[in-house]
């Protein structure tokens, strides 16, 4: 048997003529001629489909429809030549069509279903938000009681993988930030001759500001993200569940260990970028202002009060709770499949560093209050 | 009860597994597999955990490629094929992976969708349409069309993704462990609703389970892998009265003898 492809058409004697391989290769040829087919003239149309050399349930389907739709607009079709095998196929997949409203209602949520369910996604989410907190809360609560209960091997691992790891990475970026505020403050400060105020210029900006908040934004973005993915992961894999089965609180074994480490590793990460911050900052006041290491470190115990550097490292641990909060509850917080838990880990970046710069502010406006 | 086509021998069978040998590092996983399946048969491949069983057929449908031998699928040497020549045989089978793999941020009927959209030019109706039709006949509820995967049970979820394995009316159907993790209930229903589509569609039907219930009910014939080779190929029956200890470890353990129990009765 010639394979050819399938065709449907009115030939003159006015019978429709249905030939080829109805098969799903072959659709969407059949769908263009179904399109361009003349509309049936009189009451009674006469298909013939013997010329039909293969159907699968596609072709089946064309087929049907093509034939239902002559029938509503009130054309009574004889369907003829159609082999025994082939008409059975066809009845299965017309008996098995659930009629046009499910086309129509079940598939797509529309626009207000989905604002609907936004809605109702972000009312509850306070609530889970207030009650992670308490419950983080208690459960810290209950360790500073009994410390002996803290999982101090994980807290040591992500002491390790949080901050020492960590240490590189932040050190090249805070030493470039001396730089560049080095930088364009020489290029200020040289007009005025006022060139030793480059050391209170890097000192203040770096210590009380910029090397806290550079190191908190990277952490966020480095451990934030990993403790929403770890503990989304776990999630879906069913490890958490099993965690509450074998009585492991994930609170105490995820939660707590994690924020701790971070509360002690970016206070201690921000001293190291101060000290490379305004090493970066040294470099070019020397070479772009003449000034020598002696004179810069002089006048860095003249200008520099040991308040700014206290103020600067205190905002950390406040910072660290936060990223660490955010990271867990965000994991905490996938269901069901692994495309939420790429979503909850974006999520936990945006919300951290966001967090990170609000509550920076918010300290900014409180030491002006104090007149720190 | 059993529609045993075992005679049909057809003269170029549809996969040919000839001499396959794999191995992963030092462990061998098959060391000398043969077997052939014949066109409109239920070919299970049946054996116990870590035998090679899925191993074999993500070789058949070019997931994963043997260390040695060959593999013949609609009478083309796998290893030999190019490009185009792979896509093309892709649209002629058809495979339900074990948990489904249904694309998770997807709804069904859109899961069902992707390879119409992707392989065919049919107008978007068209594609709903067919894609609605194929869940219909896996017997997925319609009214869940518009559910993502994680809203689902795991027997509604094995439905959907058949229907989707089904979606290009592949003439070859690959189902890793359909029965595993359901119901006894569902698994059954299950059962039926394979040999229905064999029945409606003539498909070809390869079939990897542990489920000796599934074996005794659909399969027309089954290969018995173990120690990386094949145990034993036959029906139900004839392997049922083999002599290889393995075989008869696993057809006459104590729930082998329900299952074979059972199947006597129904017929």
């Amino acid at each position: 048997m010639i394979s050819s492809a399938a065709r449907i058409y009115f030939p003159a004697d006015g019978v429709l003529r249905c030939e080829g391989q109805w098969t799903i290769n072959h659709l969407s040829a059949l769908e263009r001629q179904i399109a361009a087919l003349p509309t049936a003239q009189g009451e009674r149309l006469v298909c013939e489909a013997g010329g039909i050399q293969a159907m699968d349930t596609g072709g089946a389907w064309v087929l049907w429809r093509t034939v239902n739709k002559l029938e509503r607009k009130g054309c009574r079709v004889s369907l003829i030549g159609l082999s025994t095998e082939l008409f059975t196929l066809m009845q299965t997949a017309a008996k098995k069509w659930p009629g046009e409203e499910v086309t129509k209602g079940a598939v797509r949520a529309g626009w207000l279903e989905e604002i609907g369910r936004f809605i109702s996604q972000y009312g509850p989410s306070t609530r889970s938000a207030l009650s992670f907190l308490g419950e983080s809360s208690a459960t810290s609560v209950s360790l500073i009681a009994h410390p002996w209960q803290i999982r101090w091997r994980v807290l040591t691992h992500n002491l390790q993988v949080d901050g020492f790891n960590a240490l590189p990475i932040t050190g090249l970026l805070t030493f470039l930030m001396g730089v560049v505020i080095a930088y364009q403050g020489s290029e200020q400060l040289k007009t005025f001759g006022a060139n030793i105020f480059i050391v209170d210029l890097v000192g203040i900006s770096l210590l009380r500001e910029i090397a806290p908040l550079v190191t908190a934004i990277l952490v966020a973005g480095r451990s934030g993200s990993a403790y929403a993915a770890q503990i989304g992961t776990m999630r879906v894999t069913e490890e958490l569940d099993a965690l509450r089965a074998l009585g492991i609180s994930p609170m105490s074994l995820l939660v707590i260990p994690r924020a701790l480490a971070l509360v002690i590793a970016l206070p201690l990460l921000t001293v190291f970028a101060d000290v490379v911050g305004v090493f970066g900052g040294m470099l070019i006041a020397w070479s772009q202002l003449g000034i020598t290491f002696g004179e810069f470190v002089v006048r860095f115990e003249y200008a520099i009060v040991l308040r700014h550097y206290l103020i600067g490292i205190g905002k950390t641990p406040v910072f660290a709770i936060l990223i660490a909060l955010v990271g867990c509850y965000q994991g905490l917080q996938v269901s069901g499949g692994v495309d939420s838990v790429g979503r909850h880990t974006t999520i936990s970046v945006v919300q951290g560093i966001f967090l990170v710069i609000v509550s920076d502010a918010f300290f900014s406006i409180l030491f002006n209050w104090w007149g720190v | 009860m059993n529609a045993v086509i075992a005679d049909s021998h057809s003269p170029a069978p549809l996969i040919d597994v000839g001499h396959v040998v794999t191995r992963f590092g030092s462990a061998v996983v098959h060391d000398d597999v043969s077997l052939t399946i014949n066109k409109g048969e239920v070919f299970a491949i049946a054996g116990g955990n870590g035998c090679g069983k899925s191993v074999l057929m993500r070789e058949i449908i070019l997931l994963q490629t043997p260390t040695a031998g060959s593999i013949r699928l609609f009478g083309q040497d796998i290893g030999t094929m190019t490009a185009t020549d792979v896509l093309a045989l892709r649209r002629r089978c058809g495979v339900l992976f074990q948990h489904g793999a249904l694309f998770s941020s997807l709804t069904v009927a859109e899961n069902v969708a992707v390879p119409l959209h992707e392989h065919t030019r049919l107008s978007k109706s068209l594609i709903q349409e067919l894609a609605i039709l194929k869940v219909a006949f896996t017997g997925f509820p319609l009214a869940s069309l518009g559910k993502y995967p994680n809203e689902l049970s795991g027997g509604m979820r094995r439905r959907a993704a058949l229907a989707r394995a089904m979606a290009l009316d592949p003439e070859l159907l690959f189902l890793d462990e359909p029965t595993s993790g359901l119901d006894p209930i569902s698994a059954a229903g299950f059962d039926e609703l394979i040999q229905q589509l064999r029945e409606w569609f003539k498909l070809t039907i390869v079939i990897i389970t542990h489920d000796l219930d599934s074996l005794w009910r659909i399969a027309d014939r089954v290969a018995v892998l173990g120690n990386g080779k094949v145990l034993g190929i036959g029906t139900m029956d004839e392997l049922s009265h083999a002599e290889d200890p393995l075989i008869h470890e696993y057809f006459y353990g104590p729930r082998g003898r329900t299952a074979r129990e059972q199947a006597w009765s129904r017929k």
